[in-house]
């Protein structure tokens, strides 16, 4: 990301002399740096800090230690890692100026692929490996099905993925046959259950995703290519960037996180039912845009997304700790994508 | 500052001590302009010097930090667009401001749609449209067309019905003919003097000097966002007292010498017997290492096309292009950028560049994978690459870290320039390589495509002046109505001969 306010050291010289073409810019001396606290990208992240803490003010305020206790804040981790592994992938997604909104489908779809008496009698002969690759390659399959039909048959990515939506969730009821398959393959429970030094196994993944994510859109071709595809469709096609194949990779990738995510769930829940996922897709674009992320594309942030996932996962929690009403706390959630996202319109102008 | 004697009419309009800050940037620092009624005003100055910037603190775009503008005398606030639209100011922005999805009809009436009562008055709106399009000279637009399928030049047209639809007093056109070939410069001096006939004044944005003295009757000059030069009669100044002000020095306004290649030089690009279905057919060229093949035609004659598609960027119907030898991929850009060919195309806004990301990543769009090890980006050494080539074409402001969206209209072509130089092209299609760009900045863009020719690059050139075409290629293709009607060294042919092809081609 970067510091569009830093002024060109070169142009802070007078144009004194005419003749020594000093004549660089009409610009002024000084850059205007700090004059802002929360612009630039930094600043907008400043931004969702602040709430987050206001947020465990409001959270010790009125919960006290139940709010403000290790297990506490382990339960708002694990909660948002499903949540946040999704969401790192949507991120790709929406910077390209894209939207996925199967997810939470493809989600449950791979949760009771890689959880049906099949596939669990394999785990129990070759190990926790079958159901994991299972779940990651039912997501990678749908993100792929999705690209293709979105890049190469120029379907509305909107559609396109409603489309998924709708015939994944009926996919995994018909697998299913609206059980609930219970996993209880000994070797997949050691491995994703439980903690590894203090911290649940499910919070460590998400850190990894996201870590990977932030590398993979920073610092890597493939995520400069996201970004100039989300700026400048045809600009980034002229200058030879093959967008169609990159919008598959993409699409691809929000698949996976969304097998990720379900091997997640299978750990935390034990249970694979074709209800798994339902409605998440609206969190996570929630928390994507919260973020920061455009979603007219061609700006994204990782480290915005997981504030915005952290954001909603500790709202949740300190309306259950405080036992109010899961429709207040809609309403709740309603409002702060509203401020938000006026809020970085409000920033986003002001830095440009 | 050089001023003239005071004129005896009262001005119009008058802009005084407008003071306009950017962040990190001073874009203007007290400027002063005075419009007289039924004139045509030139507003004079290099890339970045704060034409654009200027008109539009008076188009109500952008909101001055100090001074004052004054409408016949009495001083007047201008808050927003809509406001200058009041105030009988229109506006053509430099940077086309149509929207591709609507209609022409539309667009004109965009934002002051005619109505009665709420209900949109679709028919008269179309006639009107219309009446303005044939006075235009343009009855070929109708009025229902959809904008996103006309040429960047259908566009400037409808963007100047717009200007029109508007009962303005001042029309303020920012670069208005970069985008457009002689005969419709023809065409819009006609509809200026007609305005100006009628008492409207123009405002008149232009880096031509030629067009400058054919059409307007005083000028401002502007260097680094102040006035240095104030309402000089265009008949008394000569053009070098206007680019020592304008840029502080004297410059040449010359060609570099052209030394084509001899026969034996290797073909690097050879296109044979392309079409695409509708537009052109049957093109053929060849160029060798070291020479510059420029394309003349009109506006709509299929350059830009021919340009796109030998690049890959239209999937041709017929034909083969083949670099070194080796034939690409028909409709692939992929396989013409790994063989080494660059385009700089026609529309930077919406073609070339991504306005919210720093200029060095845009200067390495195509390159970027080159500096990355392992599919991890080297941003230093993009940076560094980035600076060199923006130092080269003297980039101004120089710094590489600003987004893109925040240089001015000729920084921004060079910018896209560099993205080629960075990447180091076997083969360059250049679309309009020094639209909007200033008279010095020409004359080192020129400097540099033959340089680059002279390190063993082929270039092929399309650009709607035909003495740019004629000075700096060695070999000239005219088309004419998709077809090529002529081909031949540059130096055995002049404009008017270029002209008389171009006429007899479209008659044929
Ligand atoms: N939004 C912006 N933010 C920061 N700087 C800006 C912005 N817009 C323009 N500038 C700067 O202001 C200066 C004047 O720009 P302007 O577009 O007015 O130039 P111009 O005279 O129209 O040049 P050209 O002939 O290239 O169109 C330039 O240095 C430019 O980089
Ligand atoms: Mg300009």
């Amino acid at each position: 990301m970067s510091e569009q306010e830093v002024g060109d050291p070169r142009a802070a010289v007078a144009p004194s002399d005419e003749s020594a073409r000093v004549e660089k810019a009409g610009a002024s001396a000084g850059s205007s740096r700090g004059r802002h606290l929360f612009s630039g990208s930094a600043g907008r992240n400043l931004g969702l800090v602040v709430a987050l803490l206001l947020l465990c003010v409001v959270g010790f305020a009125t919960a006290g230690e139940r709010f403000a206790s290790v297990s506490n804040l382990m339960t708002i981790l694990s909660l948002g890692s499903v949540l946040g592994v999704v969401s790192i992938g949507m991120t790709f997604v929406i910077t390209t100026g894209g939207i996925d909104l199967s997810v939470g489908s493809v989600l449950g779809l791979a949760s009771v692929w890689a959880s049906t008496l099949a596939t669990q009698q394999m785990a129990d002969q070759y190990g926790w490996i079958v159901m994991v690759v299972c779940a990651l390659a039912v997501g990678l399959a749908a993100g792929v099905i999705n690209g293709v039909i979105i890049a190469y048959g120029n379907v509305v990515a909107f559609i396109a993925t409603l489309a998924m939506l709708v015939a994944a969730r009926g996919l995994a009821e018909l697998i299913a046959q609206r059980r609930t398959q219970i996993v209880d393959v000994a070797s997949f429970n050691d491995t994703f259950k439980g903690n590894l030094v203090g911290v649940p196994k499910i919070v460590w993944i998400f850190a990894l995703v996201a870590v990977a994510g932030w590398f993979l859109l920073n610092r890597t071709t493939f995520g400069r290519r996201t970004v100039a595809v989300g700026g400048n469709r045809e600009a980034a096609r002229l200058a030879g960037i093959n967008v169609k194949r990159h919008l598959v990779y993409v699409y691809a990738l929000s698949g996976l996180t969304a097998g990720i995510a379900a091997v997640m769930i299978l750990a935390r829940t034990s249970a694979g039912s074709s209800t798994n996922g339902t409605l998440l897709e609206l969190d996570v674009i929630a928390a994507v845009v919260v973020g920061g992320t455009l979603l007219a594309g061609g700006r994204g942030t990782i480290v915005g997304t997981v504030l915005g996932v952290l954001i909603f996962t500790t709202l949740t929690n300190v309306f259950i700790l405080n036992n109010l009403d899961s429709s207040v706390q809609q309403i709740a959630k309603g409002a702060i994508i509203v401020v938000a996202v006026l809020l970085q319109q409000r920033l986003a102008r002001r830095s440009t | 500052m050089v001023n003239a004697d005071p004129p005896v009419t009262v001005p119009l309009l008058q802009m005084q001590g407008i003071v306009k800050e950017f962040p990190g940037a001073r874009a203007l620092d007290g400027v002063d302009l005075e419009i007289l009624p039924g004139e045509v005003h030139c507003l004079l100055g290099q890339n970045g010097a704060g034409k654009s910037t200027l008109i539009k603190v008076l188009a109500g775009a952008h909101q001055p930090d100090e001074g004052q503008i004054l409408l016949d005398g009495e001083p007047i606030s201008i808050s927003d667009p809509v406001a200058s639209l009041r105030h009988g100011v229109a506006t053509m922005y430099q940077e086309l401001d149509v929207v591709d999805g609507l209609t022409v009809a539309e667009n004109v009436y965009l934002g002051h749609e005619l109505a009665t009562l709420g209900f949109s008055q679709r028919r008269e709106a179309v006639r009107r449209t219309r009446e303005i399009l044939r006075r235009l000279g343009h009855s070929e637009i109708t009025p229902g067309m959809e904008v996103g399928r006309l040429s960047a030049a259908g566009k400037q047209i409808v963007s100047m019905a717009r200007a029109l639809s508007h009962d303005a007093r001042v029309i303020v056109m920012d670069e208005p003919s970069a985008v457009l070939d002689s005969e419709e410069v023809g065409n819009l001096f006609r509809v200026v003097k007609e305005l100006t006939a009628a008492g409207v004044a123009v405002v008149y944005i232009s880096h031509r000097l030629e067009e400058i003295r054919e059409i307007g009757d005083r000028i401002t000059v502007l260097k680094d966002g102040r006035t240095v030069g104030q309402n000089l009669p265009v008949s008394e100044t000569p053009t070098a007292q206007l680019i020592t002000l304008m840029t502080g020095r004297s410059v040449e306004y010359v060609f570099p010498d052209s030394d084509a290649p001899a026969e034996g030089t290797p073909v690097v690009l050879e296109v044979d017997g392309l079409a695409l279905r509708g537009v052109f057919r049957d093109v053929s060229v060849q160029v060798r290492a070291g020479e510059i093949v420029g394309l003349a035609g009109l506006v709509g004659s299929g350059r830009s096309e021919i340009l796109e598609t030998v690049y890959g960027a239209r999937r041709a119907s017929a034909g083969t292009v083949r670099v070194d030898g080796k034939r690409l991929r028909a409709g692939s850009v992929a396989s013409a950028v790994d063989a080494g060919i660059g385009l700089a195309p026609e529309e930077r806004k919406s073609q070339g560049l991504l306005l919210d990301e720093p200029v060095y990543r845009n200067i390495t769009l195509s390159t970027f994978a080159r500096f990355a090890r392992g599919g991890f980006l080297d941003e230093r050494a993009e940076r560094t690459a980035a600076q060199e080539q923006a130092d080269a074409l003297d980039l101004r402001p120089a710094g590489v870290d600003r987004a893109a969206r925040t240089l001015s209209g000729g920084n921004q072509q060079k910018a896209m320039l560099a993205r080629w130089l960075v990447h180091g092209c076997r083969v360059l299609l250049l679309d309009e390589p020094t639209r909007g760009v200033d008279v010095g900045a020409r004359a080192e863009i020129y400097a540099l495509v033959r340089a680059l020719a002279d390190q063993g690059a082929a270039v092929l050139v399309v650009s709607s002046e035909i003495p740019e075409v004629l000075g700096l290629a060695d070999r000239v293709l005219v088309i004419s109505e998709g077809r090529v009607v002529h081909e031949g060294p540059a130096v055995s042919i002049d404009e008017h001969g270029v002209l008389d092809l171009v006429m007899e081609g479209s008659v044929a």
